[in-house]
């Protein structure tokens, strides 16, 4: 969880607002490191999953020309207050988190 | 895959439940977990190839039902924050693309049922170029496009 920022609000429309922030460096694997010379290899989330009562609300793919520090904001119909919100990540190297938060 | 990236894969997916489970167990290999991610789409270098080997078709109707909202100078092109939002009918999918970038697509989000048609984030470009979004609804593809000036560009070099 420790990379995962997020939060999860119920709205009087019953539409849940989602919104989340990863941090991750997003190396696109093109740019050079300044000191060195030497170039930063690619290393970047791939895949972003967000479950809601075990069934998949929303799965992101993504490529490196997603920003340093990910924010992804979304909305659903179907949560209610106190439902768990799961979200995990994978990235190219094969490191992963996930965390938790409940809607409110 | 070499051997110590396999560990590593392992030691990082053992928290994520059935997938890691299934992992260590070794009914599958690190490299089938990944299968869904689409390599040649985002390794490709034009919008075609990009959206060609997403959706197998490059056929894509304008559409004047997807609101691109997106800076019309982004000032650093390492962050451009672009939301998407149609009001098109059962859309499946929704990705993101930069026209210009050495490998156009940045992103594809698959909605679930009840996820509105709504996606925000934030992404890099590397020139002034298109925002081109593709939202595939009912197995047809629509797109729109806006053009986002960039003063610097966000992919190194």
């Amino acid at each position: 969880m420790a990379s995962i920022k997020m939060r999860a609000t119920l709205g009087d429309d019953g539409v849940t607002t989602i919104k989340i922030l990863i941090s991750h460096p997003m190396d696109t694997g093109l740019e050079k490191d300044k000191k060195t010379g030497n170039t930063i290899p690619a290393h970047f989330i791939q895949e972003v999953v967000c479950e809601h009562n075990g069934t998949n609300v929303l799965t992101a793919e993504w490529g490196p020309a997603i920003s340093k520090n990910p924010y992804l904001s979304f909305r659903f119909k179907g949560g209610k207050t106190g439902d768990t919100l799961k979200l995990s990540w994978v990235d190219n190297l094969g490191n992963s988190d996930s965390g938790e938060v409940t809607i409110q | 895959m070499t051997d110590m990236k396999r560990r590593i894969f392992l030691r990082g997916t053992l928290t994520t439940g059935a997938i890691g489970m299934a992992v260590s167990a070794g009914l599958i290999t690190p490299r089938m977990v990944l299968a869904a991610w689409p390599k040649t789409a985002f390794d490709a270098t034009s919008v075609d190839g990009a959206v060609n080997s997403l959706f197998g078709s490059t056929t894509l109707t304008g559409s004047n039902k997807i609101k691109i909202k997106a800076p019309d100078i982004a000032e650093n092109g390492a962050v451009v924050p672009i939301s998407i939002e149609t009001d098109i009918e059962g859309v499946e999918s929704i990705s993101i693309i930069a026209e210009k970038n050495a490998t156009p697509l940045t992103s594809s989000f698959v909605l679930g049922k009840g996820t509105e048609a709504f996606i925000a984030t934030r992404i890099k470009m590397a020139k002034t170029s298109s925002v081109i979004a593709v939202v595939k609804a009912g197995g047809k593809l629509y797109s729109t496009g806006k053009e986002v000036k960039v003063t610097i560009g966000g992919c190194g070099g």
